[in-house]
């Protein structure tokens, strides 16, 4: 048994296991019954209950128990409209699995009380073992056995020529084979696959790596995200963001200044026929964003953003996650003044961008307005005549509004979301059972407002992109760490660490040689190596294997 | 390129077939062990021995024994001994099916004119023929052809499943999986598919075999022509840990990719959450191998849990969980 390990560690090499030892810890011979722990005694037995194979075993399957939820209730990290779904819906159960950190899962206090002291576990377990390694990477293999024959592989055999000459012939073939050799007396002692705790360890610690980087570099990191319109220019500010997420350490000094226009956004599409339904499908091929990049020093240069291939600009990365329309409308008075000249993103729903967009208009009219839009890009009109996009390019494109009038709630300072219309103190004028008809309006056409309002234009049709930026400093640490890890691994099972020696007696006429080995970890090729260590060697000396007896103890 | 999908359909269908035929033939093999199976223990211990004397005896051992019981492959380390009729049949027609198998998944690749594990219908079309692969592939490192039975069962069902349930026709590779990680990443889940499949059966087989060796339980018999328990679980142990390290590439190889596709490399996406899940399971295998009072059957148990976590990954979380990775079209 490897020592420094965990007591209960059992690699299967050992066939004989001795019973548990134990507890050495105490202060030393008080009574027979029940030995005492001091303070530093329960110290040392809580360390050892921790750094067992045992604990760390049930750590790591609590935390494959403790993920689940992440799976199962949408997260504030990654599905935080889910989470807001799941409150509207179901009230009382969220109260109670909000208070169980459940939305939080992977920060939570239990989640984290797991990996932590997980990682509490394995640090206490990987020091004594590396300074254990570092001793025995310098040390010799050491002394052999007084009998072999209770090993694995043992073998004997006969070979003429003296214990000398054998004994060097056994020496040559051991450190062709890349062990370590020693001598002792009439024997050699060997070892090999030191690589396999090393490996073993770089994995550890590569591990350790990749929390401790998300840790401490993961402090600094942020990201935000902007619609821009083709032919709007995005400058890096904190407050032209449409959202926004900083971690700890963040202040921003840190956001280099750059800005970034959208010249051109690009849509490919193939065209297939469902055949069971006969309908046109849309498969999107290629989405590219052209973009000119400023950065401080005034320099500016063109760039291309794909899906999957995202741009460096000083310090950031800039993503490509989604596209759609933005139509520009315009909204003038009574009067004839414009009073709302912008464009609008719509967001898709769905593949043939069919899309929904609101539009807020605050100030300029008798009353505030609010609009519900439906834009279809290639509509047509189907029987039961409402209106549906039949292909994601602008063919055709329409926009349908829905006019609400009253209070848009923008004037008691609470911020509303830009995406959404709270209609609870509107009065509905256009569309739905109001009687009057939807205003309908293809590119470039105008309509007049019910009540005498003014008139509405949907002057232009840009498209927009929606472009995430992200520094996330933990990267090239926790991608080292990784890459670190998988090699450990890989060294880690393929490299053996056994034992072998060779014991070489005088006899009539020539020497009466032994050979044995013994695994150190999992092994299952030892009686194999022991073989092809004894062939080698009695080839060079002529000798002759007697037949080969099982092993006591095999480890199989 | 409609031709070549069918055609590759109907390879799909044809290899059905033929692993069908071999899964019977396997069975049959099974049920012939079972009958003829020395009665008592000690029959059983006393012909184990003269094998292996036999074996040792020979050169490599490989030799042939001319007794009644030679049909019954060498017990001790799953040395290739003699084998039924029907399990040479069986593994034959394993072979050819395997080959019809190769053949769909090929010329599924030329249809779409890219590698063929895009979808959920490709991924469990390639998954099988690598799974069978290995199966076929150790058989030349170690006789493993118990596990035939297990091995094409669970290929026809998974292929019968995919085909009726999950196919899709070729369509072309969208702007989210244009990458070159689709065909790393996927590949090697891939593998450590196909290996976790492989190692789950030989647990299975262990704890079996473990259940007859301990409490002597009645039926089965055919388990007692398998290797020893402890020489299932050490085949399974050095499988698994291939699967492991493939797992491991999966998952890093994934978050490099997200890192390219979505911007982050880690976000707790339900399939990273479990892809997270199933690789801290089968760190708990191999650590459970490692620590006295879990080896044996409690870690037989974890690799059989891992690889449960596997399908139910591939099947629930693709279909049901909302995430990032969406297959709702299929």
């Amino acid at each position: 048994m490897e020592p420094l390990r965990p007591s209960d560690y059992d690699d299967g090499s050992a066939p004989t296991r001795t019973a548990e030892r134990p507890d050495r810890a105490g202060d030393g011979g008080d009574g027979p019954t029940l030995p005492r722990l001091g303070l530093v005694g329960w110290g040392r037995f809580l360390w050892r209950q921790l750094t067992s194979m045992r604990t760390a075993l049930v750590l790591l399957l609590l935390l494959a128990v403790a993920a689940i939820p992440g799976s199962l209730v949408p997260q504030r990290s990654s599905n935080p409209n889910g989470v807001v779904q799941f409150r509207r819906d179901d009230p009382e159960l969220f109260e109670i699995l909000d208070a169980l950190q459940l939305f939080d899962t992977f920060t939570s206090v239990w989640f984290s009380a797991i990996y932590l002291l997980l990682f509490i576990s394995l640090i206490g377990c990987i020091i004594p073992r590396t300074a254990h390694h570092w001793k025995a990477l310098r040390s010799r293999p050491p002394k052999t056995p007084a009998r072999l024959n209770r090993l694995v592989g043992y073998r004997e055999a006969d070979a003429p020529g003296s214990v000398d000459d054998a004994l060097a012939a056994g020496e040559a073939v051991l450190r062709r084979q890349r062990y370590r050799v020693e001598r002792y007396g009439n024997s050699l002692s060997a070892e090999r696959g030191y690589l396999r705790e090393t490996g073993n360890l770089v994995f550890h610690v590569a591990l350790i790596g990749v929390l401790g980087t998300v840790g401490l570099a993961g402090g600094f990191g942020y990201n935000g995200q902007k619609v821009i319109v083709e032919g709007q220019t995005f400058v890096n500010q904190l407050t032209t963001y449409d959202t926004f997420s900083a971690s700890r350490f963040f202040d921003d000094a840190r956001l280099d200044p750059f800005s970034m226009r959208l010249d051109e956004f690009d849509a490919v599409f193939n065209a297939a026929v469902d055949e069971s339904s006969g309908t046109l499908i849309a498969q999107p091929l290629d989405y590219t964003a052209s973009v000119t990049i400023t950065e401080a020093n005034g320099e500016s240069v063109e760039r291309d953003i794909k899906v999957n291939a995202p741009i460096d600009i000083a310090g950031v990365r800039a993503y490509l996650l989604g596209n759609g329309f933005a139509p520009v409308i315009t909204i003038r008075n009574a009067e004839g003044q414009v009073v709302f000249d912008e464009s609008v993103a719509f967001l898709p729903q769905d593949t043939n961008l069919t899309s929904l967009g609101i539009i807020k208009v605050p100030d300029g009219l008798p009353e505030q307005v609010g609009m519900i839009g439906f834009f279809y890009p290639s509509a047509i009109q189907l029987d039961s005549g409402a209106l549906a996009s039949i292909w994601p390019q602008p063919d055709n494109p329409v926009l349908t509004l829905n006019m609400f009038v009253g209070d848009l709630g923008l004037d008691d300072g609470v911020p509303r979301n830009a995406y959404a219309l709270d209609v609870d103190d509107l009065e509905q004028v256009t569309g739905g059972d109001t009687g009057a008809d939807s205003i309908i309006l293809g590119l470039g056409q105008s309509a007049e407002l019910p009540n005498g309002f003014g008139t509405v234009e949907f002057t232009a049709l840009p498209r927009f992109v929606s472009i995430d930026f992200h520094h996330d400093p933990t990267q090239a640490g926790v991608l080292i760490s990784s890459v670190l890890a998988i090699a450990g691994l890989i060294v880690s099972f393929a490299v053996p660490r056994r034992r072998v020696w060779i014991t070489a007696e005088p006899s009539d006429g020539g020497t009466r040689l032994q050979y044995a080995g013994l695994a150190r970890g999992e092994d299952p090729n030892l009686d194999d190596a022991v073989d092809r260590l004894a062939t080698e060697h009695l080839d060079r000396l002529g000798g002759r294997l007697e037949n080969a007896q099982p092993a006591p103890a095999a480890s199989q | 390129m409609e031709n070549l999908a069918s055609l590759s359909l109907v390879a799909v269908y044809s290899a059905m077939g033929v692993y069908t035929l071999a899964f019977i033939a396997f069975t049959l093999d099974l049920a012939k062990r079972s009958a003829e199976a020395p009665v008592s223990a000690a029959a059983r211990a006393a012909s184990r021995v003269n094998q292996t004397t036999a074996v040792a005896s020979g050169s490599g051992g490989t030799a042939v024994l001319d007794r009644e019981d030679a049909l019954l492959p060498e017990a001790k380390d799953g040395s290739r001994g003699g084998a039924t009729v029907y399990q040479r049949v069986a593994f034959a027609l394993a072979i050819i099916g395997w080959v019809l198998h190769l053949a769909a998944t090929l010329t599924r690749g030329l249809a779409a004119d890219r590698v063929p594990w895009a979808n959920m219908f490709e991924f469990g079309l390639t998954a099988t023929v690598v799974g069978m692969g290995t199966f076929l592939g150790v058989q030349l490192w170690k006789d493993v052809r118990y596990l035939g039975a297990y091995i094409t069962g669970f290929t026809v069902l998974s292929l019968g499943i995919v085909t009726v349930n999950f196919y899709v026709d070729v369509v072309p590779t969208p702007p989210a999986l244009q990458s070159a990680w689709l065909v790393i990443h996927v590949l090697v889940a891939v593998l450590a598919t196909g290996f976790f499949a492989m190692g789950a059966g030989l647990s299975v087989m262990q704890l079996l075999r473990h259940q007859r060796e301990v409490r002597k339980t009645a039926g089965l018999k055919f388990l007692d022509t398998l290797p020893g328990a402890s020489t299932l679980e050490s085949l399974a142990y050095r499988i698994n840990v291939v699967g492991f390290v493939f797992w491991t590439f999966t998952l890093v190889a994934g978050a490099i990719w997200a890192e390219r596709a979505w911007g982050r490399y880690w976000g707790w996406d339900t399939k990273e959450v479990w892809t997270f899940i199933i690789w801290v399971l089968f760190a708990g295998y191999i650590h459970a191998r490692a620590t006295r009072g879990w080896r044996g059957n409690r870690s037989a148990w974890l690799a059989i849990i891992g690889f449960s976590s596997v399908i139910f990954n591939y099947t629930i979380v693709n279909l049901y969980f909302e995430g990032l990775h969406s297959y709702s079209g299929l």
